[in-house]
Order: structure tokens, then C-alpha cells, then sequence
């Protein structure tokens, strides 16, 4: 069939039982074993839900709500939605009952395909406010017998009752499956709403396909790629690798057993495709380096002698660069005896492409994954784009930039040093929300991104610096980026949290959070006593340390030709960690600056006032709400700053 | 509604069978020490039935009668309307009754599949000698049993542990190990003899789900020793409450919640 004709993912899925229908396109590991579905059978599934749909009653433009991890059944679910012109609606499994209400009712869902009781419970609690929903089909019966079944259906059952009227709604299924274009919606997604409620994202066929043939041409994805699909299904990166490039290029979605066994499962599947955060990255190292370090003292200097020849030529490897034939060999023998195992531990010895977003990465922890001959790359996205706005090319791998814009994808940096881009993966509206739409997506279709960045001259690399809301400027009119120097500080292992201040100030001054497991790691080794969290950020040994970090960061920062102004002169460790639990930071870890500058009002005081020493006292919220205070005498230091190199960028007015 | 009275319907609406286990007037003495003093009680098919009383009531003691550890001097069990003689232990988890213990029972070294499997023995009918050879029928016998104690880990939501040493385990999994190495027996009846015991709140509510769940789903008739009262009001259909080896109540947690004697028990009689 002509690539014309693949106007929806129904009829990508047609295709792919026709031209490999025994090739597998889903595997699920259930009772210990890994099943696995070939497209043909995928097909039949999808065929059978698509009916039982269909005898359920539901009409055209309906919206079916998909609440559970990722598991093939509704990943079947999804595409049966398509296929009888309904729009199929993720949503977060660990959502509590309040949010999903608010989904549902917002995108007024008449059908909800669930896992378990655990989300029928959530649907029924909040029943009554959503008059629109018919009837809740589960997956798993688990404990659901007692419950009333008049709007409450099996899986299976609903498959059954599909199978058996399959001569009397075939016709309507067909009618309906062959109505779809590039233009029908081919699915919605919540935007997770760090800033207020959450919006409907529409994506259309023409979105996810063109974006899924764009991104599987880029790194040549062909029907013999495996993923583990582990991301919430709610999030677009899953709908794009799972769905979309799945469908697109053919190749096969495995499902873990459950969340927790998501490593083990990882290492057995041993994936060609892969996406993680970086905390993924990030934990992994951690477990290898305390594994390492409780090896004997052979295996220690192995690991040691092995990993520095590593990032020294790994990443030239991966790149294809010059390396010495000697370098080569020693490769080579490093590749039998620690990396080939190291890969092999972290499920990541088929790996050929795999992606990190969503933060930023430190510079040691991308280093040690290319250096394993992982090709670990990053991309830059979001929900409005279908995921792709850049991403970098197999031998452009940076890790301070976000790489080159994806095929077809436009990008333009406003005054305000907004990154703005335009691309067919352009969502086409927010559900139900023209005034949001309007505001984030103009006329010519260029929609604004909220960050700050920009393209780097020669390489054409787009580079982050931080929210455009958070950019701010120094009374000296250099730009202020607090993020990007946070970033820089976080990257030390000492340095849980940062916090920068100086937007219209002179010059700026920082908060710092010691993490208590490096930190306190070293005391022990040093034989230094602390009793507390606070006792040991006050030891003047620790100031001098992080000083020196510090002192680090400035010295990268003065040779940044944009960011040189963001030198941190002054800074105090804080007497708490930032906690969730007393606002200061959401639950997914980002600081939040008002309340943080309103609360320590006193501290930003004393770093700009030149004394050296702060008495404060601060009211903390204990894990089971009561609440209580911190007294403490903070060191306010100063830090050494470097002079600029260059000149400091002004920010635009 | 008289519990007493062969079938019921419970609150929730389910329906409850015939007598399946039935201890008429049970006396257990060691030595000098009367243990259980001239007990009788009944146990209905698909009933929740919780055994409550202070320490030292006799409450374990009749929880290893019911599984045939302890023989009592006095008295009878009939099991499915019949007496049932003197009995091994295995003989006793043979007919059908499996059990978890209040100090956990386990083998700390075995993974925890392993522990689980162990909980099949009673369905295996090759020999040792098979088994090592383990081709053949064997291998067909491991499969099918394994394939029982799948659904089991996957109803127990214990796959992440499943290659896991029980030894390094913490409490609350290793309790529900050793319901999934019960339950993998297959049992009509399963007695639990504290299976709350030094849990949490969130591992109590899980715990309960799982006894909810496991009556539920496979209809198992349950027995059960625990001292939450909280628990054993919510999870049971019907307690038999006892103190000093006496009965001192039996009835719906409602009945029982508002008799004289229990509550004297529990709280003690004040002297004036």
C-alpha cells in the first residue's frame, strides 16, 4: 500500500499484518514467563475490543479514558478506540480519584478501559460527578466480584460479546475504520500541569504519524527494534515510542511484568531502543559505584583502570574519531571484562539508540554511559510537539546542548529569548480551551515553549538555559539565569539542592542543601561526628568544600559568554533540607522560588548585607503534620569569582 | 439472624455453605495445665471465622488441633461431616487445610519461588528418584505446579521478590511468602495464626486485602488468630472469643462487641 493511504494508525496496523504478520509486535511477561502477541494476533485482539466497543455503544468523537501501566491490553485498547472513531484518553494510573474526575469530566469520557479494583474504586468514587460515563470495562477482576455489574464489564467479556456479534457490527466497524485521515484526533493527552489544572493536548494522525516516520528516519528504526514500554502511558513520550514509531516502523513493545520489576525485566528484554529520565541514569550509576566499591581490591582497580581508559576513549569510539590502535586493543579487553558485563547488568547491552530529557544531565553521569559505548543521546520535546522539537544527531552528541532541530521541525528564538517552534507534529488545540490554544500557539503556528535558549553559531546545537519566567537580569543588566546555575551546582554529588538568587541585585548569591548521604559518607570516612542534618551543613569543613564547588561553577561560568554575570559571590548552607512537606519545593523536586525567598527573607538579607554570620529560626512541618521550629546560626561566606573573560551578554529589554 | 443455624447470607451479601468443620466439646491438657477446657464450634464453607481472647487464652493451641499438631485429650473434630481419626500433620494438610505460623516459617536460604513450591508437595505424586531425574512426568508435574504457583505471585503481588532469598526479606513480604506457600497448597481451609502481628497500617490493609481476596477469589474458608481488633472486626463473619481456655463468646463481631463476658475479659472486672 502506498504510504498515502497510512492515514491512521488502524491502517499502520493493517499494513503490518500484512506485510509481517508473524513478527512480533507485543510482549508481556506474565505468570514468569514472556507471552507474546505477533501482529496478526494483535490484530485479532484489537478487532475483538474495537467491537466489543461497538456493542457497548459507543459513538464517533466518544472519549474512552485508559487508566492502568502499561500493558498490551491497552495499548489494543487504544487503537480499537481509533479504529471506531472514538479519541482514546490516557491517564495517569497513580492519578488520585480527585484528578482523574477532573480528566473525565473535562473531556466529558463516556467509557473508561481500567486495570484493576484499585481504579474502579477511584471511578466510582467520584461517580456522581460525571454523569457523562457509561460504563467502566476491567481488566483484572481481582476482588471485583461483589461488585455491582451493571455498569461494570470484564475485559474478556467484552471481547467475548465482540467476537460473537462480529457478522452484525463488521460492517459499521469497517465504515467507521476506513473514515479516519490524517485529520481525525488520534488521541488526547493530559498535559501533567505543573501550572494549574491540566489541558487536553489533541493530537492528530497527521501529528504522530508524520512525527513518527520523521523520528524513525532519524536514527533509522526498523521493524526489528524492541522497546520496554515502562513510562506512564499518560505521558507522550510513551504514545510516540509505543504507539506511534511502533505502529510506524513495526517494531515490538515488551511490557514489564509489574513496576518493580522493571530492571529485571529490562536486562531479560535487552532493548535496541531505549528513553529513560535521568534519574534512570542516575540511580544506575549509584548501584554500580556501591556494588564496585564493596568488591574486592582486584576487581576495584580493574573497574578503576578499565573506567578511565573508558572515558578518556570511549565517547571518541562512539563517535568514530582517530584512537590509537594500542587504545583500541585495551578497549577491546576493557569491552570482554567490565563494560560488555556492565551493559549487560544495566539491560542495556542491545541498546542502539538511546534518548534521556526531561532535565538536565550531568556532565560525569552522560560521560560514563558513551563511555560504555551506550549511544546515550538527548533529545528536547514536549506534549504540544508530539515529544520532538530537537535532538541530536548519532555523532553530535553534546552534553551541555539539546541538539539540532528534528526533521521538519522549525525553530525561532524570540527577543525575549523564548525558543518558539513550528513543526506537523504541532498539536492542534487544547481541548475545550481556545483561550490557552491562542496564547500558546499563533497564527502562523508557532507555538511557544516557556524555555529560554539558544542556537548555538557554527554547530546550529539548541541550548537551555532556563524557564523564560525564571530568567531574570542583574542591575547591571547582565542576563540572570538561576536554573542553568543550579544545574551546574547540583551536578556535585555534595549539593542536593540550589537555590540562586539575584534578579535586579547586584550580583548572586546562593542557597545550598547538602545532600546527606554524600556528605555524611565523607564525615564517616573522616572520622567527623555529626548528630544532624544541620550540625553537619554547619561544619566548616563542609563550608570549605562546597566553597570549592562553588568556586568551580564560577570559573566555568565566567568563560560563558551569556551566563558570566550568574557567578555566585556569596552563598550559606541552609539549616533544612527544602521540603515538600513545608512547601518549598513540589513533590516532583523543583524548587519553588516565591515561597523560598519569602520564607528565608532574613538569609537573602544577610547575603547581601555583608555580615557574616545569620541567627534565624524556621517553623518545619514534621511527616505527620505537626509542626515545630529550627533555630540556627548560618556562616554566610564568600565565594572567589572570576573575572569575565568575556563580555557579559545584556539580557533583551 | 442466628449465626448459629447452618447457612447464612453475611452483611456484604454472601452466601455462606454447610458445616465444614465442626469441634465438639475439645479438651487439651499438658501435664497438669488444661489448655483448652471443653470447646465447641463450627466452621462454615466459605466463612471468615476469627478465633480472638487475651494471651495465653488458648487460641494457638486451638489452631494446632484444628491442623492435627496437637491431639486433644477430650473431644472431636469432624471435617466434612465426618470424625476424623487421629492425625499426622501432613495427613491433616493432605485433606485440604493449610496453615501460616505466628513466628514465620519459612526457609531462609530458598528463594522465595522455591519456599512457595515447597507449598505443592502435597500435590506431587513422583517419587524422589523422578524428580532428580526430573524428565519425563516429572518435568510435566513441575510445570503444572508451577503454573498453580504463578497464579499465586501474581495474585500476591510478589514477582519483584520472586528469585529473592527469604532471609533478606523484610517482616511484612516474608508474611505474605508464607500465605503464598499456603495458599499454593490449595487449601479448602487455610488457618492463619496472627497474620498481622508487628505490621504496620499500610502492611495490615494490604494484608487484609489479601484475606479478603483470597475468600473471595477462590472460596476459601478462613480461620484466623489475630489481636487487632480493629482487623478482626472488619475482616470476620463470625468470632469465637476465648479466655483461659474457656468459650467465653461466639457469634457476628456485632454479638460479640456487646457481651458482657468478652468485654469483662478484655478490660478486666473492677473489684468494688
Amino acid at each position: 500500500m502506498a504510504s498515502s493511504e497510512l492515514r491512521s494508525i488502524p491502517a499502520l496496523l493493517a499494513r503490518n499484518i500484512r506485510e509481517f504478520g508473524h513478527h512480533p509486535a507485543y510482549r508481556e511477561k506474565e505468570y514468569g514467563i514472556w507471552q507474546s502477541w505477533s501482529w496478526a494476533e494483535t490484530g485479532a485482539e484489537i478487532e475483538a475490543i474495537a467491537l466489543g466497543f461497538l456493542d457497548l455503544g459507543v459513538s464517533e468523537g466518544d472519549h474512552i479514558a485508559i487508566i492502568g501501566r502499561n500493558r498490551p491490553h491497552f495499548y489494543w485498547s487504544m487503537v480499537a478506540a481509533q479504529m471506531v472513531g472514538a479519541v482514546p484518553v490516557p491517564v495517569y494510573q497513580d492519578s488520585v480519584a480527585e484528578d482523574i474526575a477532573f480528566v473525565l469530566d473535562h473531556c466529558g469520557a463516556s467509557y473508561a478501559v481500567v486495570e484493576d479494583q484499585e481504579q474502579v474504586d477511584k471511578t466510582i468514587e467520584v461517580k456522581d460527578r460525571l454523569p457523562g460515563l457509561k460504563d467502566v470495562v476491567y481488566l483484572d477482576g481481582k476482588g471485583l466480584r461483589k461488585y455491582d455489574h451493571a455498569h461494570l464489564k470484564s475485559f474478556a467479556d467484552l471481547q467475548a460479546e465482540g467476537r460473537k456479534k462480529q457478522s452484525a457490527l463488521e460492517p459499521e466497524l469497517i465504515r467507521r475504520r476506513d473514515g479516519l485521515d490524517l485529520d481525525s484526533t488520534c488521541v488526547m493527552l493530559y498535559t501533567s500541569g505543573t501550572t494549574g489544572r491540566p489541558k487536553g493536548v489533541v493530537l492528530s494522525n497527521r501529528n504522530i504519524i508524520e512525527t513518527s516516520k520523521a523520528s524513525g528516519n532519524f536514527d533509522a528504526l526498523t521493524k526489528d527494534e524492541s522497546i520496554l514500554a515502562y513510562l506512564p502511558m499518560a505521558w507522550v513520550g510513551d504514545f510516540i515510542f509505543a504507539v506511534g514509531q511502533a505502529y510506524w516502523c513495526g517494531f515490538c513493545v515488551c511490557c514489564p511484568e509489574s513496576e518493580t520489576t522493571m530492571h529485571d525485566n529490562l536486562r531479560e528484554i535487552g532493548p535496541s531502543y531505549f528513553f529513560a529520565p535521568p534519574r534512570f541514569f542516575e540511580e544506575n550509576i549509584t548501584t554500580i559505584t556501591i556494588r564496585m566499591e564493596d568488591a574486592g581490591r582486584f576487581k576495584r582497580r580493574l573497574y578503576a583502570n578499565a573506567m578511565e581508559l573508558a572515558r578518556r576513549i570511549g565517547p571518541k569510539i562512539l563517535d568514530g574519531e582517530d584512537v590509537s590502535a594500542w587504545d583500541r586493543f585495551k578497549y577491546r579487553l576493557g569491552d570482554m571484562f567490565v563494560y560488555g558485563p556492565l551493559r549487560n547488568r544495566s539491560g542495556m547491552s542491545n541498546v542502539r539508540v538511546a534518548y534521556t530529557a526531561g532535565e538536565a544531565i550531568g556532565p560525569e553521569l552522560f560521560e560514563f554511559w558513551r563511555s560504555l559505548g551506550i549511544n546515550l543521546k538527548q533529545l528536547y520535546g514536549q506534549t504540544e510537539a508530539s515529544v520532538f522539537i530537537t535532538q541530536q544527531p548519532d555523532n553530535e552528541v553534546r552534553v551541555d546542548t539539546v541538539g539540532v532541530p528534528s526533521p521538519g521541525v522549525e525553530l525561532k528564538i524570540a527577543d525575549t529569548g523564548e525558543v518558539f517552534y513550528r513543526s506537523p507534529g504541532v498539536f492542534v488545540e487544547y481541548y475545550k480551551n481556545a483561550e490557552s490554544t491562542a496564547s500558546t500557539k499563533d497564527d502562523e503556528g508557532w507555538v511557544a515553549t516557556g524555555d529560554a535558549g539558544f542556537i548555538e553559531e557554527g554547530s546550529g546545537h539548541l541550548r537551555i538555559i532556563d524557564r523564560v519566567k525564571d530568567v531574570g537580569k542583574l542591575s547591571n543588566g547582565a542576563l540572570f539565569a538561576p536554573k542553568y546555575v543550579e544545574n551546574k551546582l547540583k551536578f556535585f554529588a555534595n549539593i542536593l539542592e540550589a537555590v540562586v538568587h539575584g534578579d535586579g541585585r547586584d550580583e548572586c548569591t546562593a542557597f545550598i542543601n547538602i545532600d546527606l548521604t554524600a556528605v555524611g559518607n565523607w564525615a564517616e570516612r573522616n572520622n567527623i561526628a555529626y548528630g544532624s542534618y544541620q550540625e553537619l551543613a554547619g561544619h566548616p569543613k563542609v563550608l570549605d568544600t562546597i566553597q570549592g564547588h562553588i568556586e568551580e561553577v564560577n570559573k566555568s561560568l565566567s568563560t560563558d559568554e551569556m551566563l558570566s554575570g550568574c557567578q555566585v559571590h556569596r552563598f550559606l548552607i541552609l539549616h533544612k533540607e527544602l521540603d515538600a512537606d513545608d512547601g518549598e519545593i513540589t513533590r516532583t523536586r523543583k524548587v519553588r522560588r516565591k515561597i523560598v525567598a519569602e520564607k528565608f527573607a532574613d538569609l537573602i538579607g544577610a547575603l547581601y548585607d555583608g555580615s557574616d554570620k545569620i541567627s534565624t529560626e524556621t517553623e518545619v512541618t514534621y511527616e505527620d503534620g505537626r509542626k515545630g521550629s529550627i533555630k540556627a546560626t548560618l556562616d554566610v561566606r564568600s565565594a572567589k569569582v572570576f573575572e569575565i573573560k568575556t563580555k557579559a551578554l545584556e539580557a533583551a529589554e | 439472624m442466628n449465626a448459629m443455624a447452618g447457612n447464612y447470607t453475611t452483611e456484604d451479601g454472601r452466601e455462606i455453605g454447610d458445616v465444614m468443620m465442626e469441634m465438639k466439646n475439645i479438651t487439651l491438657r499438658f501435664g497438669g495445665v488444661v489448655a483448652i477446657k471443653d470447646i465447641s464450634f463450627d466452621i462454615h464453607e466459605g466463612e471468615i471465622r476469627a478465633i480472638i481472647g487475651p494471651n495465653g487464652a488458648g487460641k494457638s493451641s486451638m489452631l494446632n488441633v484444628i491442623s492435627g499438631f496437637y491431639h486433644p485429650q477430650d473431644g472431636e473434630v469432624w471435617f466434612h461431616g465426618a470424625k476424623r481419626p487421629q492425625m499426622k500433620p501432613y495427613q491433616v494438610a493432605k485433606q485440604g487445610i493449610a496453615r501460616t505460623f505466628q513466628n514465620i516459617a519459612l526457609f531462609e536460604g530458598m528463594s522465595v519461588l522455591d519456599n512457595v513450591m515447597t507449598g505443592r508437595l502435597t500435590h506431587m505424586k513422583q517419587g524422589m528418584l523422578a524428580q532428580a531425574i526430573w524428565r519425563g512426568p516429572a518435568e510435566r508435574e513441575e510445570v503444572e505446579n508451577r503454573e498453580v504457583v504463578e497464579k499465586i505471585i501474581d495474585f500476591l503481588e510478589i514477582q519483584h521478590i520472586r528469585k529473592t532469598p527469604v532471609g533478606r526479606l523484610p517482616y511484612g513480604l516474608k508474611k505474605r511468602v508464607e500465605l503464598a506457600r499456603a495458599l499454593a497448597a490449595e487449601p479448602k481451609l487455610l488457618l492463619l495464626d496472627e497474620p498481622m502481628a508487628g505490621m504496620n497500617v499500610e502492611e495490615k490493609e494490604d494484608m487484609s486485602r489479601y484475606i479478603l481476596d483470597t475468600n473471595d477469589e477462590f472460596g476459601t474458608t478462613i480461620a484466623l488468630i489475630e489481636h487487632d481488633m480493629g482487623v478482626v472486626m472488619d475482616l470476620s463473619d463470625r468470632v469465637v472469643v476465648m479466655d483461659y481456655g474457656q468459650k467465653i463468646g461466639d457469634g457476628t463481631p456485632d454479638e460479640v462487641r456487646n457481651n458482657q463476658a468478652v468485654i469483662d475479659a478484655y478490660l478486666g472486672v473492677s473489684h468494688d
